[in-house]
């Protein structure tokens, strides 16, 4: 089953919509999303009870809706890795400060991962299939296979699909004791090549309108997904793969250099005639920085860059019709998008 | 293509094990007590369902290095019984595992949080290292080496249907082999001062479907089913205890936390599951409610019942007041009590019931009773408006 990207709403530290592409600056170790002005999307009393996940999650999906020129949507599938934390982080430190009294619940309300998905169909009106996925990093990619599956059975439905993370000061304080982030004095974007410092954490979302059916609006096409637990092998790419013929590796890494040239390595040996691409300096690095590469990998086979250079990629005039994202979060997991352009 | 049951594992207030859960529901013990295992200004009133076993019994009973979560210890218990009660013996099939969970790692989150609200650089970073869902799941899932696919679903209170959905969709569009799938939560701090927060927990043990309902009880536990294919099933010559024939998942999109006042996000999901297992209301046996005890839900799932089955509505009872409302957990027990209900051919019954709701007349089952049972429906609903609705058949090949 293949997914067709009609329309693209994503929220992210860089922008994404323009013709140029350029790498944002980080904040010590961090990269923040440029968010747009929100009451031009949701109702004043609407934003004054929403966390960032939320206004972020939602306006990217409305975007998707407009891009797409839709009315309404069949289904609304999420994925997210840590969810709603700063409703969850707001709620726990209420239950500390007053010690179990007179909380408000409106923290707790909007603390489930499925907030994000529920208040998109509220807001749609959409009462079909909804689904949250919630499994670390690859809560995006298991989103899409849902989204397969589903079409599979109702080829005519129109989906919204999305991935969608928040950055928490306390989250990132948690993180960086794992030493998950680079030094954050050192100042400065991630690198393109043989990044040795550590992640630059990151956030985003990023919401897809979604079809069974190829179209006149169909920006690009999703041929199949395939996620990873632990050590990747060149078998597991070669065998997932088939003999496809891939323009472009687009790579997320996590600031590990040696790690990073294996892959590399690896992807070279796998496909000598595709260019290697990175992403993750552009988004910084979440459980669902995923959904952000599908989108910069969707606008790219939808040749709406003057050039690629901020993502490393040199071999100018090619043609770029297929694309594998591969994306690494830390050591724990791995996943492949294979992506075509329509 | 079928999707069989051939192994169930539950651990709950009412018992550590398939038999122990059937004899309470058969013997009308329920499990709701003062909350005594969590520290707070709850404890030795509030009444929920907690599982009386601590989590360094679990620990070492599973032979585990390390300090894992209470959710992950309760997954693991329901799971392990699962597997070993499957029958599976090949080891080349692909295994995959989805769970459902809403609080995840919270309950040793919110251990870490008060000494890391005061410092950030204070609490031991064990209590957080399985904050996350996934995390939970991974744990589960290492330890049964059911790792071939492993997810976990946060739908609110319907995470666990949603789970047992998502399963029977691999192994229908052949990612797995065998997918082990329901839920499991921990009782938390956090999901009892929110309940609380929302005034609706009930200071006494829960009336669920009940006129004088006035809220419900928390609970903990863990249930999964074991799904095969046709494929497995014959290769392993197995019996199918019971197929999964049909299954609903829709949206209310009326309110954060509140039901739609005619129940046409949970009508929807229950018309789903029965056209999708390609029968009539009046084939439906037994309904296992969500019936969690608030005004709310009872009302507007009682109302979507009487829509949806006119005159025709089977034997229905909430089971949660024997077990207490397990969120994200719910959806995985209850269809292991729906799958002893055909396995037993019986039905459940709904305790502490005196009074219809006036507006529905329903009035569920009250006692145990043993009766043909040939399909079972199982509701799950969730904040944010997740509504899920799920059919579990006898097998009648060959009867």
């Amino acid at each position: 089953m293949r997914l067709y990207i009609d329309a693209i709403g994503t929220i992210a530290p860089c922008q994404l919509f323009g013709d140029k592409l350029e790498v944002p600056e980080a904040d010590g170790n961090v990269l923040k999303c440029i968010e747009p002005d929100y009451s031009a999307w949701i109702s004043p009393q609407s934003i004054r009870r929403m966390s960032r996940i939320l206004k972020m999650g939602t306006t990217s999906a409305l975007m998707a809706i407009r891009q797409a020129s839709l009315t309404e949507v069949d289904a609304v599938i999420t994925g997210t890795g840590y969810g709603c934390i700063e409703d969850t982080t707001s709620f726990l430190t209420k239950i500390t400060e007053l010690e179990e009294n007179a909380l408000n619940p409106t923290p707790f309300m909007q603390s489930t991962h499925n907030t994000i998905g529920s208040l998109i169909a509220l807001l749609l009106q959409c009462r079909g299939y909804n689904q949250t996925f919630v499994h670390g990093s690859h809560s995006f990619e298991h989103a899409l296979l849902d989204a397969m599956f589903v079409l599979d059975e109702q080829p005519a439905l129109k989906i919204l699909i999305g991935g969608v993370d928040e950055w928490t000061e306390s989250s990132h304080a948690i993180h960086s004791r794992f030493g998950k982030y680079r030094r954050p004095d050192i100042d400065g974007s991630m690198t393109l090549v043989n990044e040795s410092r550590g992640a630059v954490a990151g956030e985003g979302a990023s919401f897809f309108a979604i079809a069974g059916r190829r179209s006149s609006v169909s920006k690009s096409m999703i041929e199949s997904i395939k996620t990873f637990i632990g050590p990747i092998k060149a078998h597991d790419v070669s065998s997932f793969l088939n003999d496809t013929h891939v323009d472009l590796v687009l790579c997320g890494f996590s600031g590990n250099a040696r790690i990073d040239q294996e892959i590399e390595k690896l992807m070279a040996a796998i496909f000598p005639h595709a260019a290697i691409g990175r992403f993750k300096h552009l988004c910084g690095e979440f459980t669902t920085a995923s959904a952000f590469a599908v989108a910069l990998a969707s606008r790219i086979l939808a040749n709406s860059y003057n050039d690629l250079a901020s993502i490393g990629y040199q071999q100018h005039g090619n043609p770029i019709r297929t694309i594998l994202v591969y994306n690494r979060y830390f050591a724990e997991s791995h996943s492949l998008i294979l992506m075509r352009a329509c | 293509m079928a999707i069989h049951i051939t192994g169930a594992g539950v651990v709950s207030s009412i018992g550590h094990n398939y038999e122990q859960c059937f004899n309470s529901l058969v013997n009308g013990s329920h499990g709701i007590k003062p909350l005594s295992r969590i520290d707070s200004r709850f404890a030795g009133s509030l009444p929920v369902g907690e599982v009386a076993v601590s989590n360094e019994m679990m620990t070492s009973q599973f032979g585990l290095q390390k300090v894992v979560t209470r959710t992950a210890l309760l997954g693991i218990h329901a799971a392990a019984e699962a597997v070993q009660s499957a029958g599976i013996t090949g080891t080349n099939w692909r295994k995959g595992f989805v769970s459902g969970t809403t609080v995840g790692g919270m309950d040793r989150s919110e251990f870490f949080f008060p000494s890391f609200l005061k410092d950030r650089e204070a609490g031991d970073l064990r209590d957080v290292v399985h904050h996350g869902c996934g995390s939970v799941t991974n744990v589960i899932a290492e330890h049964i080496g059911f790792t071939d696919f492993v997810t976990t679903i946060n739908t609110a209170c319907s995470s666990s249907v949603n789970a047992i959905i998502y399963a029977s969709k691999l192994i229908k569009h052949g990612i797995v082999d065998i997918a082990l799938a329901g839920g499991t939560d921990a009782l938390t701090r956090f999901t009892i001062n929110g309940f609380k927060s929302l005034m609706i927990l009930d200071e006494e043990p829960c009336r669920p479907f009940d006129a004088r309902r006035a809220g419900l009880n928390l609970g903990e536990g863990a249930g999964y089913l074991l799904l095969v294919s046709d494929k497995v099933l014959e290769a392993e010559g197995l019996v199918s205890r019971g197929i999964i024939t049909g299954f609903g998942n829709t949206n209310d999109a009326y309110h954060q936390t509140a039901s739609s006042p005619d129940g046409r996000g949970s009508f929807a999901a229950m018309q789903e599951a029965l056209q999708a297992a390609s029968i009539s209301p009046g084939d439906v046996n037994y309904i296992n409610l969500h019936g969690t005890g608030t005004v709310n839900n009872d009302l507007s799932e009682g109302r979507a019942i009487n829509r949806l089955f006119n005159d025709n509505v089977p034997a229905i009872s909430s089971t949660k007041s024997f077990t207490g409302h397990t969120l994200g957990a719910c959806g995985g027990i209850e269809a292991v009590f729906s799958l002893m209900a055909l396995e037993r051919q019986c039905v459940f019954g709904n305790l502490r019931f005196t009074e219809p709701i006036h507006e529905t007349g329903l009035s569920p089952q009250r006692e145990f009773s043993a009766r043909p049972v040939n399909h079972v429906m199982s509701n799950s609903f969730g904040f944010g408006g997740n509504c899920s609705s799920i059919i579990l058949s006898r097998n009648m090949k060959g009867q």
